[in-house]
């Protein structure tokens, strides 16, 4: 279906990337919004705050990250398309609640725009170091989708692609930005809303007899009901049979865990997209994500000036990892690089994928700034030899 | 004989009966109230909503037959905020427990209050933790032994309608399980209440904080509170603590009206922006 014209602010606009996730997160649908402050992701809902009275919604401030990320579950339940956004302290306090919307299979987007860490960190300034932990950091076994932008156009487009994933998929999306992409400002082109394509949610047509909360048929996404429906259906974050009631026998939670995960896994070639340039007779791939690839796409042209053969993979889907492009790469080029801001994250996921059969040379950033486009050169040219 | 049915039996999940609940314990009570109050206010079940928490009193939301969650932890109030202000038609009620609500949950509380966000907050207070098997709670009260203070406790207790009159809640009553009709009557008189109303009940838990403090079995604790028990409407929140054998002060305490929420934002948008305010439309996505 098509976007809803009173959330899509089509033109041309000058904006920097939490303003363009917030404009994305209105023509995506978004009708609700809960956060608490913290740096540097505000902006997002403090635009959102400004807007969403004249668009026909509700943002609240809650007291802390574990309200605000409980709350948008509670919003997505009364029927709205719902998200709330945050950085690293807030990003781990919101972990228990990215396991419960993965367990009760709620729709929603978390942002996180990323600062350096651990702890209180470097408040105002990037890392991209949060990666495993949006894949990993709440407890148990499950899937989510996570996305990285790398630019404010970016931030638009794919705060909407966030948004239909969890939809079509039922699954929690991390939306991971960085400090230096979320206050970037760039030109932002906002189309008309009949060329925004929106997922609506994947709501029961059943009966009220007839419906199962937790039953598919073939797709391993559920349909949903909506509290106030008339479905009186119940929702827990217990391991829970297909009428959705509490069944905690190791035969139920093999069932559902499994589903959960391979709802995601089986879908993963379509949801992994990448940007992948020259990578056919590249002896070295660089692989990189956010606003690193922004620093490696200039380490590469000067490679490319010195007559080496590199190629460019730059992750836009980082979870589920496309694993399958990486194999297919390691099978034809002699190494991957990989440059992030953090001491080797997603450069882990390439050696996995990679299986031996191409070298990976991490370029590692503890994060507070980015890369010297010279020091992801360098490891190019080591990579090359 | 055939033909007698339970009044309550149609709020009831019956394919998920028996119920974990322990002999004597007191929330099925709680239940049964709690489904004559709907029987007596005629609140339309189809917008009704049920969210609990973690704990035994937070498996309420699996056996009533209403549109029920289950959330985490300590955090059935924000849930049910988000719930509420997306679909401000819905009625709907937190049921869950004193550490649930007023521990680990504390701070959604008071700010739930501050906010009088409109929702209907039961609190089954058995004064311990006891699906966990008989920690000290925030409202275990002076000198009672549990599992964590195995010589007893010291530290302060909560009395939780002094704190949530001073958050700002709307309606705060407290019975116990031996007062049926007044519990029920007050859940009737809380749908009736539009903001942030908070209707404690003291409950046993023979297993674990009874047992452990020699104070009998469930019978036993009925006959303590109804000796022990002296309505006071209106008494001042500040007068009404607990302790481990002394008096409970039962009654309505609060039944004040100021704006919720969803009114005071209308009021203020409306104020700001005038005929720009968009007011909420259904929120339904599909």
């Amino acid at each position: 279906m098509k976007a809803d014209p009173r959330g899509v602010l089509t033109g041309t606009h000058f904006m920097d990337g939490d303003h363009a996730c917030c404009e994305g997160a209105l023509a995506a649908g978004a009708r609700f919004a809960a956060g608490y402050p913290i740096t540097p992701s505000t902006e997002v809902v403090e635009r959102f705050a400004s807007r969403i009275p004249t668009v026909g919604g509700t943002f609240i401030q809650m007291e802390d990250e574990l309200a605000a990320s409980i709350t948008l579950q509670g919003a997505v339940w009364g029927g709205a398309k719902a998200f709330t956004v945050t950085s690293g302290p807030g990003f781990s306090l919101m972990m228990e609640h990215i396991g419960y919307a993965a367990m009760t299979e709620t729709p929603c987007v978390f942002v996180d725009v990323q600062r350096g860490g651990p702890s209180t960190g470097l408040p105002t300034l990037p890392a991209q170091a949060d990666m495993m932990q949006a894949r990993w950091g709440s407890h148990g076994d499950y899937e989510i989708i996570a996305l990285c932008p790398n630019s404010p156009q970016e931030c638009f487009d794919l705060t909407i692609k966030a948004f239909n994933l969890a939809e079509e998929f039922r699954v929690p999306v991390m939306f991971m930005m960085d400090e230096v992409v979320g206050h970037m400002t760039e030109k932002v082109v906002i189309p008309p809303a009949d060329q925004i394509e929106v997922v609506p949610r994947k709501h029961t047509h059943k009966s009220v007899s007839e419906y199962l909360p937790y039953g598919t048929n073939g797709d391993m996404v559920p349909e949903i009901a909506h509290a106030g429906e008339g479905y009186k259906f119940h929702v827990t974050g217990l391991t829970h049979d297909e009428r959705g009631y509490p069944n905690m026998t190791p035969q139920v939670q093999d069932k559902l865990v499994r589903r959960l995960q391979n709802k995601i896994r089986s879908a993963a070639d379509r949801i992994a997209l990448f940007e992948e340039e020259q990578t056919e007779g590249a002896d070295v791939v660089v692989v990189s994500y956010g606003i690193t690839s922004r620093v490696a796409q200039r380490a590469i042209g000067l490679a490319r000036e010195r007559g080496l053969r590199i190629g460019k993979l730059r992750l836009i889907t980082a979870w589920p990892f496309p694993e399958k492009k990486i194999a297919e790469l390691a099978a034809c080029v002699k190494a991957f690089v990989v440059p992030e801001l953090n001491l080797g994250q997603m450069v882990r996921e390439v050696e996995r994928a990679a299986a031996g059969k191409a070298r990976t040379f991490a370029v590692s950033h503890a994060g507070g700034g980015v890369h010297k486009p010279e020091e992801i050169l360098k490891v190019i040219v080591e990579a090359s030899r | 004989m055939s033909d007698l049915v339970n009044p309550v039996e149609q709020f009831l999940r019956s394919d998920r009966m028996p119920h974990i609940w322990c002999p004597g314990c007191g929330i099925g009570t709680t239940v049964n109230c709690f489904a004559q109050a709907l029987i007596e206010s005629k609140v339309d079940l189809e917008s009704l909503a049920v969210v609990s928490g973690i704990g035994c009193t937070g498996r309420v939301a699996g056996y009533v037959k209403l549109d029920s969650f289950h959330t985490t932890h300590g955090r059935a109030i924000p849930f049910a905020t988000g719930l509420k202000l997306a679909n401000p038609k819905l009625n709907v009620v937190v049921y869950s427990g004193d550490g649930d609500l007023s521990a680990i949950g504390g701070n959604h509380l008071i700010h739930a209050a501050r906010r009088n966000i409109d929702l209907k907050v039961i609190c089954v207070n058995n004064l311990i933790y006891a699906m966990t098997g008989g920690q000290t709670a925030p409202t275990t009260p002076d000198h009672a032994i549990t599992s964590t203070n195995p010589y007893g406790v010291f530290e302060p207790s909560f009395n939780l309608p002094h704190l949530v009159e001073a958050a700002g809640a709307v309606y705060v009553a407290r019975w116990t399980t031996f007062h049926v009709r007044q519990l029920a009557r007050s859940i009737s008189e809380a749908f009736k209440k539009k903001g942030f109303s908070f209707i404690e009940v003291i409950s046993p838990c023979p297993t674990l904080y009874q047992r452990r403090n020699k104070l009998g079995d469930g019978l036993d604790t009925m006959k303590y509170y109804k000796e022990k028990s002296k309505t006071r409407h209106g008494a001042p929140t500040s007068e009404v603590g607990l302790t481990m054998t002394g008096e409970i002060i039962v009654g309505k305490f609060v039944d004040r009206d100021r704006p919720d929420y969803q009114t005071m934002m209308r009021g203020q948008m409306t104020e700001s922006l005038g005929d720009k305010f968009a007011e909420q439309a259904e929120m339904v996505c599909s």
